[in-house]
């Protein structure tokens, strides 16, 4: 996958090397400010207060 | 090496790479990708179980990356988003307070008896709770509710509990780490530190349970004496029997009760107890502070009480 990707990015090494130092950036970001928020609540392991528990 | 070739298992793939020569299984597999395919275009058996292996390494260690990404996001990006939500939350219960609305209808005062139920709006703001032992600009506004959303946006109320002022028990929940981690420091408490709890209409000075004498002598001690002493001094009970500090099971709902750790009797003073998250983390355990009401001081003004940095009321 991270091969396949790196022999299709256009340019010399240096030029590649820039994109995808972005491009893991953007997929960083991606899931920090937009997939974690949205699937974090629906998760099991989320301790939570209801009848009989004391919260967080 | 060429048997373990024609086997199939050579992650080194392709006969004619240089590296891979006496290298073996190891350290060639990062060279096989490049090598691998300029040697054996084709492919065949080998060529596929080596790219199931390959694809299925990179695919474990994209996993990992991401877990620890989200563990990244649970201690700290988490509190970007729910310090949002409480400085929104602070600007509400400001503006309400402003335009004369207070959740609580001016229906808080001193000792309101423990019987009487107040009614406030669910996941809203009603009252500000200061804690000068957290710093001088520590201020969170208290939502009404202890559900996921409420705890999101700051310490949440428990709603079978009393309000500030009232006989019994004002009851707050708080995360610990992460999303906002309003009560990141709750183990830092000490017997006599002030919690100070603004409402539209008065002020109330909760002081910290446990035993301040045995708190200034366990001062005098170094190393880890020092704090077992302290931790001693905080799990002291007073004369009703109820600790300044206590590490309990999150299925403890009695550390909530109008008399805490005690439910069936009924209160004669009014209690401030903080829940959250112990150890450090983790949810295994709850670490609960209790604190008694030691004054009220009805609101002047934007004049703030003795206790808190520059107050004069």
């Amino acid at each position: 996958m991270y091969g396949w990707i790196w022999r299709h990015l256009p340019g010399p090494t240096a030029l590649r090397l820039l994109q995808a130092v972005l491009l893991v950036a953007a997929v960083c970001a991606l899931l920090l400010f937009v997939i974690f928020p949205i699937i974090e609540p629906r998760l099991p392991a989320n301790p939570i207060t209801g009848p009989g528990t004391v919260g967080q | 090496m060429s048997e373990t070739r024609s086997g199939g298992w050579d992650f080194s793939a392709g006969g004619a790479s240089p590296i891979g020569g006496g290298a073996g299984p190891h350290g060639s597999a990062t060279a096989g990708t490049p090598n691998g395919r300029a040697g054996r275009p084709g492919g065949g058996a080998g060529e596929t179980i080596r790219r199931i292996v390959f694809g299925t390494g990179e695919a474990l260690i994209t996993l990992g990356l991401v877990l620890v990404l989200f563990a990244v996001y649970e201690v700290w990006v988490s509190n970007i988003f729910a310090d949002r939500k409480q400085h929104q939350a602070q600007q509400q219960l400001a503006q309400a307070w402003h335009t004369g609305q207070d959740p609580l209808h001016g229906e808080d005062k001193l000792n309101l008896p423990a019987g009487k139920q107040v009614v406030l709006p669910l996941g809203d703001g009603f009252a500000n709770l200061y804690i000068p032992a957290f710093g001088k600009d520590y201020v969170k506004t208290v939502i009404q509710g202890t559900d996921d959303a409420d705890l999101d946006r700051g310490p949440g109320h428990y709603v079978s509990s009393q309000v500030p002022g009232q006989i019994g028990n004002f009851a707050l929940a708080g995360h610990r780490v992460g999303k906002g981690e309003p009560f990141l420091n709750l183990d830092q408490l000490r017997p006599g530190d002030k919690i100070v709890v603004q409402t539209a209409s008065n002020w109330y000075i909760y002081t910290v349970l446990g035993s301040q004498p045995a708190y200034q002598a366990a001062l005098k001690l170094t190393g880890s004496a020092r704090s077992d002493a302290i931790a001693a001094a905080l799990a002291a009970t007073d004369q009703q029997g109820v600790p300044g500090r206590e590490i309990v099971s999150p299925s403890a709902v009695q550390v909530i009760a109008p008399v805490p750790d005690h439910p069936g009797q009924s209160p004669t003073r009014a209690l401030l107890t903080m829940t959250t998250c112990h150890p450090k983390y983790t949810a295994n355990q709850r670490m609960v502070v209790h604190a008694v009401l030691t004054r009220a001081v009805a609101a002047k003004g934007t004049a703030l009480p003795k206790e808190l940095a520059g107050g004069t009321l």
